[in-house]
């Protein structure tokens, strides 16, 4: 779906964030990547957003670029709005009109078992509801490519792992392909196809580790011998980066 | 997620709460407004305690019944006080309001601009307005001056407020315009506006207040001028006719407009905030 090649980020501190990254995003796949902070996995994320220019290097679309749905690590959404307005603004930016843009709120909002909560503020909503609005939001526009960048940190792990679950089902239902940034090898392996491990200072690529499991997995995925070593496969890859940092 | 409900569905649904918060709260509130009412009773209990077993004569200090009594009977010359130094303030308020505001969306549009303006807004603000005022009389009719006097206090604390507010949108909210390539416009509409709300609302509450002290003073300024007929004019006039008794009726009827003024503005931001702000949030709901 989109080629990074030799792609480079440097802050305007001089931070080096990415030194000349290779990544391929293929369509259809859920890509995870896992690293150590500021390996430039969310930077990553952000060039494929458009929200930051390369510094050199190209990221090459197969065909025009998709449209893109992004989901922070903080569910960001607009205090001031209900449930629905929230979840209709990438609609109305886009000029469409409320009554026009009515029955796909909706459905977005039904995909994240919120249907009854539209008219809810923000601050009425626990912190996994909040985020299941934001992901809502990114769906509202049917993108092709969903990028998320470590959504569920911030949340307990009862309600990380039934959101885990729920992503799993949106992400087979709609055929989305889903770019996750995330610091969990767990949540990793149950939710990708395919995970990428990076390294610090500066930040590039070490390993990449398909997850040949079901395309539609469940709970019961947790507890096989193929989620486990690949566990252990991606642990020793994420230890491996980061005890090349620690020599430095 | 399409079959499950919501999953951590502890928030109660929304249309719900208020009701209830505000039965649970009732007795609670009854208290609030009661208590600093009974003690203000008791406060002019003894006022008036003390001006009766001491004799104290009325033009030492006159007994609240005394003001009050007063209060009815100059009602006609102090009602028309009123009546002018209210406009005064009002309009001086609607002013500031428009000017500070479109200042404020100006300032938003470009940081060269709020730079070579800011420094006269400050430059305004911190000269004490009494010292304006003796000017300003020179310059303009009385009355046009007690307003430009009022309009000046109350222009820069709503304009403080709302640049701050324009400028402190969210930054996880400007990414996601970003990603979706809003317009200028459509940022400014529907992000920069409603994150400017509760700081506008907080410089008008101050501006309110600050409209009437800077009318009250522009007023006392112009009343030793021999002109003009707001609250504070009775009050210098009074004065000189040892009228203490109106003296404190006209002090009364100024606090009762502060006071006014500042519950309208708590009663509109509630109004305005309650829903999603922290600020107008009651704890535990």
């Amino acid at each position: 779906m989109v080629a990074m090649r030799a792609v480079s980020k440097t802050f305007p501190n001089g931070t080096q964030a990415l030194c000349r990254l290779d990544l391929d995003v293929y369509e259809g796949e859920f890509l995870s990547l896992i690293g150590p902070s500021g390996c430039g996995k969310s930077t990553a994320l952000r060039l494929l957003a458009g929200l930051t220019e390369p510094s050199s290097g190209e990221i090459a679309w197969h065909g025009d670029p998709p449209e893109v749905g992004f989901v922070f690590q903080e569910p960001t959404l607009m205090p001031w709005a209900s449930v629905f307005d929230n979840v209709f603004l990438p609609l109305r930016l886009r000029k469409v009109a409320r009554r026009a843009a009515t029955p796909r709120v909706e459905e977005a909002l039904a995909r994240v078992g919120l249907a009854k909560f539209m008219t809810a503020y923000p601050r009425e909503l626990s912190g996994g509801m909040k985020m299941r609005v934001s992901i809502a939001r990114a769906l509202v526009l049917r993108p092709k490519l969903l990028l998320m960048d470590e959504p569920f940190a911030a949340l307990d792990e009862i309600t990380r792992f039934r959101l885990n679950d729920d992503l799993v089902g949106l992400a087979a239902e709609l055929g989305t392909t889903v770019v996750f940034v995330t610091h969990s090898v767990y949540e990793s392996v149950y939710l990708s196809t395919r995970i990428v491990v990076m390294a610090s200072r500066p930040g590039r690529i070490v390993e990449a580790i398909p997850v040949p499991g079901p395309a539609k997995r469940t709970e019961e995925f947790r507890t096989t011998p193929l989620y486990n070593e690949t566990c252990r496969r991606a642990s020793q890859a994420l230890h491996a980066a980061m005890a090349a940092e620690d020599h430095l | 997620m399409s079959a499950l409900g919501p999953a951590e569905s502890l928030a109660a649904p929304s249309e719900a709460a208020p009701g209830r918060a505000w039965r649970r709260l009732k007795p609670h509130r009854l208290i609030e407004i009661v208590l600093p009412l009974a003690m203000f009773c008791v406060a002019l209990a003894i006022w008036e305690a003390i001006v009766r077993i001491n004799q104290i004569p009325p033009y030492i200090l006159p007994a609240p019944s005394l003001i009050g009594a007063t209060l009815v009977k100059d009602w006609g010359v102090l009602s028309a006080s009123l009546v002018v130094t209210l406009k005064t303030t009002v309009v001086a308020l609607v002013l500031a309001t428009l000017g500070s505001v479109a200042l404020a969306v100006l300032f938003a549009q470009s940081k060269w601009i709020e730079r070579s303006f800011f420094p006269f807004a400050v430059v305004m603000q911190v000269t004490p307005i009494v010292s304006i005022a003796p000017l300003l009389l020179i310059y303009l009719e009385s009355s046009t001056a007690v307003l430009v006097c009022a309009f000046l206090v109350a222009f820069f604390p709503i304009l403080s407020n709302t640049s701050l507010g324009l400028a402190s949108a969210d930054h996880g909210l400007i990414e996601l315009m970003d990603l979706y390539r809003a317009s200028r416009r459509q940022q400014f509409l529907y992000l920069r506006l409603p994150s400017a709300l509760p700081y506008f609302l907080g410089g008008l509450r101050i501006g309110g207040g600050l409209a009437l002290i800077g009318a009250i003073v522009a007023e006392i300024a112009a009343g030793s001028a021999g002109k003009g007929s707001g609250l504070a004019f009775r009050i210098v006039e009074a004065g000189f006719r040892l009228n203490i008794p109106r003296m404190f009726a006209a002090l009364a009827l100024i606090s009762l407009t502060g006071i006014l003024i500042y519950v309208t503005f708590t009663l509109l931001t509630y109004l305005m905030l309650h829903r999603w702000h922290d600020s107008a949030r009651t704890r535990g709901s």
